[in-house]
């Protein structure tokens, strides 16, 4: 029974992410949204010669260290560090599928990374389709092939800015009966 | 085509590469599985078949490049990506040379990674949509060597094709040289036991011992002479099929033996007592009339019943007479390559001379004759002289269905007109009748000496 959603950052400096982010995901998701924090160290999850985190090792400090019982929420970590599994370069987060846990970074949602200007709105709303979509896939969703679905898979971050920060109507009804 | 009905296999020993790979398609919602070796690899393609592998090059036992290979050889419209460490690219670079689709190096670019599956599935899209019109044309799928449009052989692998969906034991019978192990490897490359082995054995040209041993196998020591251990042929067909050609020709004790495997599908090895579960089809051959054999006691009515639950006819050459210039044609092909020889076709006298000629010895014998008129041959042609026909003088009694006196005496006079190169006086002589008698004849058997005017 997932009643909440639960947004945890880890060693987040701009606080000013979450305000709008908090918004968007009780509209989409229609469940109680909090901020909590919790005893994660990330530097337990860096990796010296790839200069990255693990970002299955901060799932499992997240889960180990949940600041609610892991049956009552869907918990969302979220940070700025770049973010890797071992069999990739890099990702932008990792989910549970139908599991408890998700994460998300923004270190490569931002235009700065790629060598473009920095822009807050933009970020944003890249930040609110990465979050919707990995939560998505806590509550058992797929990937959609809906171009304008947020579960559609973005391959680069300017597939991103092509979707919407919504559910489509089949991957919605999904979700209401994946919270039940 | 749904995701969704794409299937994917992960083979990597390394488990967190399979784990990440794994959730990374399932949220795709491919239809996801992994294998950790080849070995088990090799099992899940014996369970189903899959669309996309994503195959580590380095592994413990049989490395990646040699299973791609494998896959390429089975089924080539099956997309292998090779997954491999940065060091190797030029092992990778040799898997696409063998007809991998590409190749990611580890740790992989998801991008990349992405954009690659993209590809793959539409070149996946392309080959069913091209296997579906192959299918729609022609529905068999036949070993190479297996040539012919004649209404006989279509019979025959429709057969093939029928039975070889089911798992049932299969005896074919026909003439010496009609190419029955053909028909038993093509039932097993249409089978699910494709991609387990196919292991034939000679029943006929082997004793007793050494045919138990080849089976069998052995435990070192086993007996004098076994010094080391060996796997035999029913071990080694496990999970595919075993072909017993010239089963007519085993020993009552080998039938009692054989008999005992079939009925338990277990089996010790020579010198151990450990049974061995056995799980493979079996196709067996033969020439003989195994009836008559049963009826006069020389083979076993329990095992008759047990092998030939399904039978397959092979036809004699003779009744497929439309696919001779094809077989011809198709053997003169491979042996003029493999000799590297500039002869560039078959003269038409010598093309009418293979066409109107029984072949009692059948497609081997066919094979035989055009391998010897290549390795004669000087010319740009096969020339009538080129051919001799060996069964035609020895063996000519073989011919059943056209013994007759006056097909014996059509043969010898069209061979006479051809060894003399149509002399008349002189075929005359040979034949020691007059040459209004040889006219007649002639006339009476529409003997031509076409294209040699
Ligand atoms: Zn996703
Ligand atoms: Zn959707």
């Amino acid at each position: 029974m997932s009643k909440n959603i639960c947004i945890v950052p880890v060693e987040l400096n701009d606080y000013s992410l979450i305000e709008n982010l908090v918004l968007y995901l009780n509209q989409t998701f229609e469940f109680p949204v909090h901020v909590k924090t919790a005893n994660i160290k990330p530097h337990l999850a860096y990796d010296q010669r790839r200069l990255q985190y693990s970002s299955s090792i901060l799932l499992k400090q997240l889960i180990d260290n949940s600041p609610e019982p892991l049956n009552q929420s869907k918990f969302l970590a979220l940070c700025e560090f770049d973010l890797f599994i071992p069999i990739f370069t890099y990702v932008f987060g990792e989910a549970q599928l139908n599991g408890p846990a998700a994460i998300v970074s923004v270190h490569r949602l931002q235009n700065e990374f790629y060598g473009g200007s920095s822009d807050r709105e933009v970020l944003r709303e890249r930040l609110i389709k990465e979050a919707t979509h990995e939560l998505g896939h806590t509550f058992g969703l797929y990937h959609c092939l809906h171009p304008k679905c947020v579960m559609n898979f973005s391959t680069y971050v300017e597939d991103i800015d092509d979707k919407s920060p919504l559910f489509c109507d089949q991957c919605k009804a999904e979700v209401i009966a994946g919270g039940e | 085509m749904k995701i969704k009905d794409v299937s994917l296999l992960i083979v990597d020993d390394e488990f967190s590469v399979r784990d990440s790979l794994e959730q990374w398609f399932r949220m795709d919602g491919f239809d996801v599985d992994t294998a950790e070796d080849t070995k088990q690899a090799f099992e899940k393609f014996r369970l189903k078949k899959w669309d996309i592998v994503l195959l580590d090059i380095k592994m413990p036992g049989m490395d990646g490049i040699e299973f791609n290979k494998h896959i390429m050889s089975v089924n080539p419209d099956i997309i292998v990506i090779i997954i491999t460490a940065f060091a190797s690219v030029e092992t990778a670079v040799q898997a696409i040379k063998d007809g991998a689709f590409d190749y990611v190096s580890k740790p992989l670019d998801p991008e990349h990674l992405s954009n690659l599956i993209r590809n793959a599935l539409e070149k996946q899209q392309l080959t069913q949509e091209n296997i579906k019109l192959r299918e729609r044309i022609e529905d068999l799928t036949t070993p190479d060597d297996i040539i012919g449009t004649s209404d006989a052989l279509r019979k025959v692998l429709r057969l093939v094709v029928n039975v070889a969906k089911t798992d049932s034991t299969v005896m074919i019978r026909g003439e010496s040289g009609t190419g029955k192990e053909l028909i038993a490897r093509a039932i097993h490359a249409n089978s699910i036991r494709k991609y387990a082995p196919i292991i034939s054995i000679n029943c006929g040209g082997l004793t007793e011992t050494l045919l138990e041993s080849e089976l069998f196998g052995h435990e070192k020591g086993a007996y004098t002479g076994a010094d080391r251990l060996r796997i035999g042929k029913l071990e080694r067909a496990n999970k595919g099929t075993i072909f017993f050609d010239e089963i007519g020709n085993i020993s009552m004790k080998m039938q009692m033996d054989l008999l005992r495997v079939l009925e338990t599908k277990q089996f010790t090895r020579l010198g151990s007592d450990k049974p061995i579960d056995v799980d493979f089809r079996v196709v067996s051959a033969t020439n003989r009339d195994l009836e008559k054999a049963v009826k006069e006691g020389y083979f076993r009515e329990d095992l008759y019943f047990r092998l030939n639950v399904v039978t397959i006819d092979v036809p004699p050459l003779r009744d497929r007479q439309k696919d001779i210039p094809l077989l011809a044609r198709y053997f003169f092909n491979l042996f003029t390559k493999a000799m590297v020889k500039p002869i560039k076709d078959i003269h038409p006298e010598a093309m009418r001379m293979i066409e109107n000629y029984k072949w009692p010895g059948n497609i081997r014998e066919l094979r035989n004759v055009i391998e010897r008129a290549i390795v004669i041959c000087d010319k740009e042609l096969i020339l009538p002289e080129n051919l001799s026909f060996p069964f035609e003088s020895m063996n000519a009694h073989v011919i059943t269905s056209d013994d007759s006196l006056e097909a014996a005496e059509h043969r010898q006079i069209q061979r006479v007109l051809t060894k003399t190169g149509w002399q008349l006086t002189k075929t005359a002589e040979i034949l020691k009748i007059d040459r209004t008698t040889l006219y007649n004849k002639i006339k009476k058997y529409n003997l031509h000496k076409d294209g040699d005017e």
